[in-house]
């Protein structure tokens, strides 16, 4: 546990040298989605008793989560596994593997978990009638948890830095727009709506956004996450397994 | 005196492919020793198995009596490694990237402080302990994983081509850096190109071709096998003869036709190390 927190001590050590740039840059994107879907496309629209604003902004914290989690994780472990090397001082040193795994995921976490918080302030001066409840910041975090130990996987199984992109481009943008972050899924045909319930960020959304609008919870979307969790944590571990000695 | 590293019939199949093959080898407790080959020799791998990155397909190494294979935990406390290409945390100043390796060896914050800033001062480094990594030359990237690499205060030292890309000057004094190591009682497995650089630091040399091992000795009794004078004939490219001593080395000159290219000069590990691996094989 010790080994992990060192591991994330030289993450956030490299963080705080620009952590200014990085909310900048972080918050863009999402803020792009809201003006774009909440005020552009959204304005007018009516779902379920509350503004579209209302509805969207809950799915754009649940996609903005993923984003950054996967890349805080995945992409810094891609680049020092494959290009700057030192991922092996890291393998040569005196660490269980489940320490490494955790250490390397949880600098995704804090970056998922600022990233999310920086939007939600933004957003919060928009629209001052969402929830932050305990529940919502539990779904935040394992949403967070998820998505930077998918992260973690990917790095781990990667061949090259294209590797990672593809990644993103077949799983994760797909992902961003169809997982319950910017329509209901109760308006989609039969067959989308089960493919759509498969992937793990629409539960993350369905949850965000049920604590977000004081909706009863659905728990059952909670345990889909967790269970992904577990299958990624799970294939985290083998991967590193496989390639230490 | 009881060896450090003991290697014995060790074997790395990459796809089908001997990388390693039946390497036996033991390196004693303090000893300099120069692991050389060519590219693709095998060395790199060997290094890989012995600091635990590689799993070898058979065979078994010990390192300070540990084996490597089946013991990884225990014996990654036991060495220090300095790698070929640079290792080094890029978003993190040389102090820093000292700390982590520090912490991760789980030395106690207190003594981490006084252990980081003695090795800064050590490597000459402690002007730079804030720079970020990229804004230093190659030379302190080189000496601040040499620094990195002592935290733990290793018995053995692996040294992966530690002078390749440094200028001269810089080369001498990480060689100093190495020598100063070793006489303090590390025992470092140097691998290296440039074969002066084994002959001016290792008191013993294996040359590993094609994934065996196929001298070992000091430089001097490499050199005395070949012969200590060697004759170079400039023509059509260069030919080298190799003799025992000046007299036989004189009389070949003096029946050769024409004269006026050749250089009698004392023999190098650099010729015992293109004869071994060149085309010719010596002794047999």
């Amino acid at each position: 546990m010790i080994d992990a927190y060192s591991i994330l001590w030289s993450d956030l050590a490299a963080l705080k040298r620009r952590w200014p740039r990085y909310i900048l840059t972080t918050l863009i994107s999402p803020i792009l989605y809201l003006v774009a879907f909440g005020w552009g496309l959204g304005r007018g629209i009516n779902l379920n008793g509350s503004s579209y604003l209302e509805f969207v902004i809950p799915g754009i914290i649940a996609l903005t989560a993923m984003t950054t989690s996967f890349n805080g994780a995945g992409t810094r472990l891609n680049v020092d596994r494959l290009y700057f090397k030192s991922f092996d001082e890291c393998l040569m040193a005196p660490v269980g593997l489940s320490s490494l795994l955790l250490g390397k995921a949880l600098i995704g976490v804090v970056r998922g978990v600022l990233s999310s918080l920086a939007f939600l302030a933004v957003a919060l001066l928009i629209a001052p009638h969402i929830h932050i409840t305990l529940a919502f910041l539990l779904g935040l975090l394992l949403c967070c948890l998820t998505f930077a130990f998918l992260g973690v996987l990917a790095a781990l199984l990667a061949r090259s830095h294209e590797d990672m992109a593809t990644f993103g481009s077949l799983i994760l943008m797909p992902m961003t727009f169809l997982g319950g972050t910017f329509f209901s899924l109760s308006q989609v045909p039969f067959g989308l709506k089960m493919a759509l319930y498969a992937l793990p960020l629409t539960h993350a959304s369905l949850f965000l956004r049920a604590a977000a609008l004081d909706q009863p919870l659905p728990w059952v979307s909670f345990l889909v996450l967790l269970a992904f969790f577990a299958a990624f944590l799970g294939g985290g571990m083998m991967a590193l397994k496989r390639m230490s000695v | 005196m009881s060896n450090m590293i003991e290697i014995s019939g060790l074997n790395k199949e990459y796809s089908g492919k001997r990388v390693v093959d039946g390497l036996d080898l033991c390196v004693p407790e303090g000893e300099l020793f120069g692991f050389l080959g060519p590219n693709g020799a095998g060395k790199t791998t060997t290094i890989r198995i012995l600091t635990t990155l590689t799993k070898p397909t058979s065979g078994s190494v010990l390192i300070n009596g540990i084996d490597v294979a089946r013991d990884a935990g225990k014996v990654k406390k036991e060495f220090g490694v300095v790698q070929q290409h640079l290792s080094l945390n890029r978003d993190l100043t040389i102090a820093e990237n000292l700390e982590l390796h520090a912490r991760l060896h789980h030395i106690p914050s207190a003594e981490r402080r006084k252990r980081i800033a003695d090795l800064l001062d050590y490597v000459d480094l402690s002007d730079h302990a804030g720079h970020l990594i990229d804004n230093v030359s190659g030379g302190m990237k080189r000496r601040a994983m040499i620094a990195r690499a002592l935290i733990h205060r290793p018995k053995l030292l692996f040294l992966d081509e530690p002078t390749v890309g440094l200028d001269a000057q810089t080369r001498r004094r990480v060689w100093d850096l190495i020598r100063r190591m070793n006489s303090e009682g590390a025992t470092v497995f140097l691998t290296t190109h440039y074969i002066e650089e084994a002959e001016a630091l290792c008191k013993r040399v294996g040359v590993i071709h094609h994934g065996r091992l196929i001298a070992l000795g000091s430089p001097l009794e490499l050199r005395q096998r070949l012969g200590m004078v060697a004759v170079e004939i400039q023509e059509n490219g260069t030919t080298y003869r190799y003799f025992p001593d000046r007299s036989s080395a004189t009389s070949f000159i003096q029946d050769l036709p024409n004269t006026e290219r050749v250089i009698m000069r004392q023999s190098n590990l650099e010729d015992v190390f293109i004869e071994l691996t060149g085309q010719k094989v010596m002794g047999d």
